[in-house]
């Protein structure tokens, strides 16, 4: 009793910020940046801090801490028992939960506007004084190993995924994934996870974001009565992560798993990421994927493989341009019955060249136009996700301005940008092309 | 990389609860009656040029015709591929000028249908809607594209243990009843069905009988009257009669599906109790305790919390329409798996005897103060009213909920607790090849 079609898979939104009038900014003196959201119609806020700090900063050899370091914030401090931080926001009503990408790790709650104060307290609390009783380091432990067998190991299309990542990446830790390899979970000790946590978790390495029914000064009053006095992390060096050399052959793997029911193909480039002051290009990266894989009644690969050649079941085009650096366009198709995973490439290939030769339709073009606008309203009713959007493009290195501008920029992409964008990333020498299909199982021996 | 679990519940997806009530924040809700007769529930928000609809028609998957199953799916699926004058293509373009968002969900008690319109566009955004709804075409090869990806679908959810483990449970439990099969069909039904089949799902399932519709958004109650006869006023007046009560059929015990897996998924779970029952605050309460999926609940913190055997586990009460569960998720590695359902079978033991005071206040605070948190957004709370007046409560419920939980006592709880907790019904479905644990019987 669950989904109706195949497995999702990689989905993209049109991702539009709010109108600058309820929208404020301040830095507090230790470094903290604040962004205040506003938004009125319901007496809840959501406060988020956001570390400049995820799993494509981490050493060699030490894959999963910063994801692991998350799980241990919840474990106590001078003050506060383990677990009690999430007993305090439920006794107020309020829900908590934190996430760790390969750029950031985020803590939020989602409470009653009066308790803003409260929050602030215990996430100030925790940002500087963390306490790691061993046993419980050694218990949650075992939790990330039991999230990674749920996530990664019962799953082929997540195994899938990180074997495509790993092939993708010659030198970036992009390349690695976030929970970890499961021999260097194992490892994972408590002074790792102290290192870790001593050095970036400070004012000047974080962005708090608060959003909901809030006055924006009563907000700077209270961040500075419980943020403000926190220690920043001295000579906090900048993020230096290793690079990637160019990519000059192109790769493509085959990953077979007994569980796999329904084969298909995903290919990702490299391309580039939303730059501050340099957003062109991830705008029209961002409406290519429209274009290529919205709608499949309406989309590129949609109409002619799904519609009129039937040689898919399923195609999506995929990209996401807040990133810290370089990241991937992609597009995904699942063959018809009967198709071969390489009929079905060849025919995406084949597309992809008659649009580079074409160009966009221009109905669907200013279709796509038009929903971008759209989203500038529908956006304002989320106002978790608003608050999301910008501690999430803070965290990839974009500024205030940048996130204020991509609606405009989004809405300035000309056709020609759009196919000038799609020859510079279509680039195979860049490209990582993987093939899941199903292993048969083993036979018993005799 | 969330800490909690994502909550993946089979049955319970398809349930709207509409639980629930708000402590501080206002949510002025008008009813609305169309001039011709539609009843409606609206919060008028004018400020977002936007509207939120839902529409629910009650019986969804579960009047699918005898040997027809999957047919409502299927159909749910293809209402918006091709419509009056427009093929499938012709009709995604037309939504995609207007901006508007609509979607189809078919769930095991109801069709679910949720649309999202600019003001600017409302009047072109109902009608190209309502095209969808009373003249959808059903073209043979619309079918044939919609119905390949559901017999893909239905082969993937073969190899996925979650799937396999809720599908399982729902044999087990309900046998021949619609509950005991998957809405989705299997993959000799779907493949059996024809153009005809469809057109009877649609007769079946969209009629104006089992119309449920909640509104937020940029509309006044006059205008809403005028949509709601325009959208819907042509649905035929009725549609196929529901199933009886499904009769539950599973005895504890514990059954293991072998699949090649590095952990185990289980599912668990023993009767319920309805959702107009008077005791279900004092239930939801104890479910809550036990096995609420967040930190602090019992079942939280024994099994993973205090000894690392899994990333999540929770409870819920899923009051259907024809049968009501009480049901819980866990995932484990399969040489921890035998722990897991001694430390499971431990607590649901101790749950017969009720929770202590200080569990009861935590509990009712959380409940109480989580509440306002369920409505951000008109989308959510359109869902709310919906939900609300397909569990027949009163328009006035937002306002009465916390107090209803506030007035729960621990004896209350205890005397359900009694009642409801059956560690001998406890049934483990376990899929994956756990080490130590076998079927019974």
């Amino acid at each position: 009793m669950t989904r109706l079609f195949v497995a999702p898979l990689l989905m993209m939104a049109l991702a539009v910020p709010a109108n600058a009038e309820t929208l404020s900014h301040f830095t507090l003196p230790n470094g903290l940046d604040v962004v205040v959201i506003e938004d009125h119609r319901a007496p809840v806020v959501v406060h988020m801090v956001w570390y400049r700090i995820g799993s494509a900063d981490e050493q060699p050899g030490q894959s999963g801490i910063a994801h692991f370091l998350e799980h241990l914030m919840f474990k106590g401090t001078d003050k506060l028992k383990p677990g009690e931080f999430s007993d305090i926001v439920e006794a107020n009503g309020g829900n908590d939960n934190a996430f760790t990408t390969w750029d950031t790790t985020a803590y939020y709650q989602r409470i009653a506007a009066d308790r803003l104060d409260l929050m602030m307290g215990l996430e100030a609390d925790r940002m500087r004084n963390l306490v790691l009783p061993q046993a419980d380091v050694d218990t949650e432990l075992q939790v990330i190993l039991e999230e990674r067998n749920q996530r990664t190991d019962s799953d082929p299309a997540a195994l899938f995924t990180e074997q495509r990542r790993a092939a993708q990446w010659l030198n970036h830790r992009y390349g690695i994934p976030i929970i970890g390899w499961r021999h260097e979970m194992e490892q994972l000790s408590r002074q790792d996870a102290l290192d870790w946590y001593d050095t970036y978790y400070a004012p000047n390495n974080a962005i708090l974001v608060v959003a909901g029914d809030v006055d924006p000064a009563e907000v700077r009053a209270l961040a500075e009565k419980n943020y403000g006095p926190l220690k920043p992390t001295a000579d906090l060096a900048a993020r230096a992560r290793p690079e990637e050399p160019p990519q000059l052959a192109e790769r493509r793997i085959t990953f077979a798993d007994p569980r796999v029911a329904q084969p298909y193909v995903i290919r990702t480039y490299m391309a580039p990421e939303r730059d501050p002051g340099a957003q062109q290009q991830a705008a029209a990266l961002t409406v290519l994927a429209e274009l290529l894989g919205g709608t499949a009644a309406t989309s590129v690969l949609g109409k002619k493989l799904q519609f009129d050649s039937q040689t898919a079941i399923y195609t999506s085009a995929f990209y996401d341009g807040v990133s810290l650096d370089d990241t991937n366009f992609g597009f995904a198709v699942v063959p018809a019955d009967g198709v071969s995973l390489q009929q079905a490439e060849d025919a995406v290939d084949g597309v992809l060249a008659q649009f580079l030769l074409d160009g966009p339709d221009p109905a669907q073009f200013s279709r796509i136009k038009t929903q971008i606008k759209a989203e500038q309203i529908y956006g304002k009713d989320d106002v978790q996700g608003l608050a999301r959007r910008y501690g999430e493009g803070l965290s990839s290195g974009l500024t205030l301005q940048d996130i204020e501008d991509w609606p405009a920029i989004l809405d300035a992409v000309t056709p020609e940008a759009v196919v000038e964008a799609a020859r510079s990333v279509l680039n195979r020498k860049a490209a990582v092309t993987g093939w899941l299909v199903q292993e048969p199982a083993a036979e018993a021996q005799p | 990389m969330k800490r909690t679990l994502i909550h993946r519940f089979g049955l319970i997806a398809a349930l709207a609860l509409g639980f629930g009530a708000m402590a501080r924040a206002e949510v002025p809700i008008t009813e609305v009656t169309s001039p011709g007769g539609i009843k409606a529930w609206l919060v008028e928000e004018p400020s977002i040029p936007f509207v939120a609809l839902e529409l629910r028609f009650k019986g969804g998957a579960s009047v699918d015709a005898p040997g027809k199953r999957g047919a409502i799916n299927l159909m749910t699926a293809l209402i918006e591929e091709g419509a009056g004058d427009l093929d499938a293509t012709g009709f995604a373009e037309a939504r995609e000028a207007l901006a508007a968002s609509y979607s189809f969900r078919a769930g095991e008690d109801l069709l679910a249908i949720s649309a999202e319109f600019l003001s600017e566009n409302r009047d072109a955004s109902v009608e190209l809607l309502r095209q969808a709804l009373i003249h959808p075409r059903f073209d043979p090869d619309a079918i044939e594209r919609v119905r390949a990806q559901v017999l893909s679908g239905l082969q993937s959810d073969e190899q996925d243990p979650d799937t396999i483990a809720s599908r399982s449970y729902d044999a087990l439990a309900f046998g021949s009843h619609p509950y005991g099969s998957a809405r989705d069909g299997s993959p000799e039904t779907v493949a059996a069905l024809t153009r005809d089949d469809i057109l009877a799902a649609h007769a079946a399932t969209l009629a104006r009988d089992r119309i449920f519709v909640g509104v937020v958004g940029d509309i006044t109650p006059q205008e809403l009257g005028l949509m709601l006869d325009h959208l819907l006023g042509e649905l035929p007046a009725t549609g196929a009669p529901l199933p009886g009560r499904a009769g539950y059929l599973l005895q504890g015990g514990v059954t293991v599906v072998p699949f090649d897996t590095p952990q185990s998924v289980i599912l668990f779970g023993q009767t319920g109790l309805k959702r107009d029952d008077p005791d279900f605050f004092a239930a939801y309460i104890l479910n809550e305790v036990l096995g609420g999926g967040r930190f602090g609940a019992r079942l939280m913190t024994e099994v993973r919390e205090k000894r690392g055997l899994t990333y999540g586990i929770s409870t819920f009460l899923a009051p259907m329409d024809h049968a009501e569960l009480m049901m819980g998720q866990v995932s484990s590695a399969n040489e921890k798996v035998a722990q897991v359902l001694e430390v499971v079978r431990a607590e649901w033991v101790r749950a017969t005897m009720g929770i202590s005071q200080d569990e009861l206040d935590k509990a009712k605070t959380y409940l109480t103060g989580a509440y306002p948190l369920r409505f951000d957004g008109n989308g959510p709370i359109a869902d709310i009213l919906v939900g609300m007046q397909m569990d027949g409560l009163p328009i006035d419920y937002i306002k009465t909920r916390n107090a209803q939980v506030e007035a729960v006592t621990l004896d209350d709880v205890r005397r359900v607790a009694g009642q409801l907790i059956k560690p001998d019904q406890l049934h483990f479905v376990v899929v994956g090849q756990p080490v130590g644990v076998v079927s019974t019987e």
